[in-house]
């Protein structure tokens, strides 16, 4: 179980997708201008990634190693497609508002990146754990990106003015706004990474360890 | 770096540092910001000293933050601050100059890791940041000595609402003294080029990428400027916008140009060539700062290319 679990975490913490991994980053820099459509898109990567993470780990001794790229697309398609016929039945406001990025989840990497390295090479339950892990971690990539977007370049959180006499900076909610969003938080996240390692290996030496 | 010793040969000392570099390009300026403030009044001088003030303060806090040397006294921080502030129009609020201070120098020069390292030059990314953000006040202009606001000459050009000078109520004289719309310190030609020459004699600027820079935008707007070949107005298109500020003080910042003479011959070439696409076609009336930021980008690839001759190599 402890093994589980640290599959689901590693998701969200050291290869977060966006943040460590890198991966993904049309959508990220597309669909993050609002929380709503973060929000959605976060859900609607989890599930494919979910659907594409047990169907892969179940049939992998079945699939032939040279076409296994077409046979891991034509599984993903499959929830891709099952994915946007039921946002465009329960949610259609959100399907017109991430448009073509639902169908787009067929080609993100993050989904293909996790059948290819993980899905046909484990069993079913860490894939199921793998794939939550790294949707959740996608999600919380794409929720704070999009905070800081909505609340610099519109003002708002969740469509809901935050100060009213606050000028929004338009600029935020446009491309240049999601490239420099990305950068300072990779950025952040590199600075602590590297901030923790060498405060553990001070700790390791010990003052000792300069004399 | 009083203690570097280098040895024992008799060296020819310079007192010349990047504090004193940095004050003679304040001390050029400073003609142009006085005629800014005489012609759009007291307002302008308020958005300059924002501008300044700000930028002090942030690269005072941001090199606090960091733990690294304080080096507000070398001046460069004010001179960002003074650019930026005068490529603003003197219509804006006063946040503005200091939102623009902060990306410049926290985001475009601190967090590149300071003077010398930054890739762009700070003023003008502060200056396209707050264009792209409150575009509403980054294009309006107060007329000379009134409180209407007009458009600047090109972008009276650009909208097809005026063909040819006469049309402007404009003569070469009134853009030369600077009697028009347009940013605090970018008006009054006069101004700027008596501090260009200054700079110019002094050897702290070289005249060859303002010189490429302002032929090629000139020669161009002349051939394909209008209509028919060879009937632009070549002494409008340098006249009108940006030009004499961007290409003396801003594309001979030592930072974001190229090392070499011919370096910077290229680098005015292509900045002039950039600003004649972006007024001639782009969505924006006036190219100067975006050329600049543009080139400032190709830096690398021309120092690749361009490489100085050693001494004593054939």
């Amino acid at each position: 179980m402890k093994k589980l679990i640290e599959e689901f975490v590693k998701g969200i913490t050291i290869e977060n997708p966006t943040f460590a991994l890198v991966l993904g980053l049309c959508p990220t820099l597309a669909v993050s201008s609002s929380v709503i459509n973060a929000i959605g898109m976060g859900a609607a990567a989890t599930f494919v990634l979910l659907g594409s993470n047990i169907i892969i780990s179940l049939i992998r001794k079945i699939i032939p190693n040279e076409i296994r790229i077409p046979c891991f697309i034509v599984v993903i398609a499959t929830f891709v497609t099952i994915n946007e016929m039921m946002l465009k039945a329960y949610f259609p406001e959100l399907n017109a508002s991430l448009g073509i990025f639902i169908p787009l989840i067929v080609v993100n990497c993050i989904v293909l990146g996790r059948a290819e390295v993980f899905a046909a090479k484990r069993t079913v339950l860490p894939s199921i754990f793998d794939a939550l892990g790294m949707g959740m971690g996608f999600t919380l990539a794409l929720v704070i990106i999009s905070t800081i977007r909505e609340a610099l370049g519109a003002g708002k959180i969740f469509g809901l003015v935050l100060a009213r006499g606050f000028e929004p900076a338009s600029v935020m909610i446009l491309a240049p706004g999601a490239l420099l969003t990305l950068g300072f938080l990779i950025g952040f996240v590199n600075f602590w990474h590297i901030h923790k390692k060498t405060h553990k290996e001070i700790k390791k030496v010990g003052c000792d360890g300069c004399r | 770096m009083n203690k570097l010793i280098v040895s024992t040969s008799p060296h020819i000392h310079h007192k010349e540092d990047t504090a004193s570099i940095m004050r003679q390009v304040i001390l050029a300026l400073i003609p142009a910001g006085i005629a800014g403030v005489w012609i759009f009044g007291l307002r302008a001088l308020s958005i300059i000293l924002a501008g300044v003030v700000s930028a002090v303060i942030f690269e005072w806090l941001i090199q606090k933050a960091r733990g690294v040397k304080i080096t507000v006294l070398d001046a460069s921080a004010i001179l960002t601050g003074l650019l930026l502030s005068y490529s603003l129009p003197s219509t804006v609020p006063l946040w503005l100059p200091v939102v623009g201070s902060f990306v410049a120098i926290v985001i475009v020069k601190q967090a590149f890791g300071g003077l010398g390292r930054n890739i762009f030059n700070p003023a003008l990314a502060g200056r396209a940041f707050l264009l792209a953000a409150w575009p509403s006040y980054m294009t309006v202009f107060a007329k000379p000595f009134d409180a209407i606001t007009s458009a600047t000459p090109l972008g009276l050009l650009k909208e097809g609402k005026a063909a040819e000078l006469a049309q402007l109520h404009l003569s070469y004289s009134d853009l030369f003294f600077g009697l028009r719309g347009g940013c605090i310190g970018e008006v009054c030609i006069l101004a700027l080029l008596a501090g260009a020459i200054y700079l110019l004699a002094r050897g702290i600027i070289s005249y060859h990428a303002p010189l490429a820079f302002i032929l090629t935008l000139g020669l161009f707007s002349w051939v394909f400027g209008q209509a028919r070949f060879f009937s632009g107005d070549f002494i409008f298109a340098v006249l009108s916008g940006g030009l004499i500020l961007g290409a003396f003080f801003m594309a001979t910042d030592y930072v974001t140009t190229p090392l070499t003479t011919k370096g910077h011959f290229i680098f005015g070439l292509g900045c002039g060539l950039i600003a004649f696409v972006i007024r001639k076609w782009g969505g924006y009336p006036e190219g100067v700062s975006y050329s600049i930021l543009i080139m400032n980008a190709v830096v690398p690839l021309i120092d690749r290319y361009i490489l100085p001759k050693r001494f004593g190599i054939k």
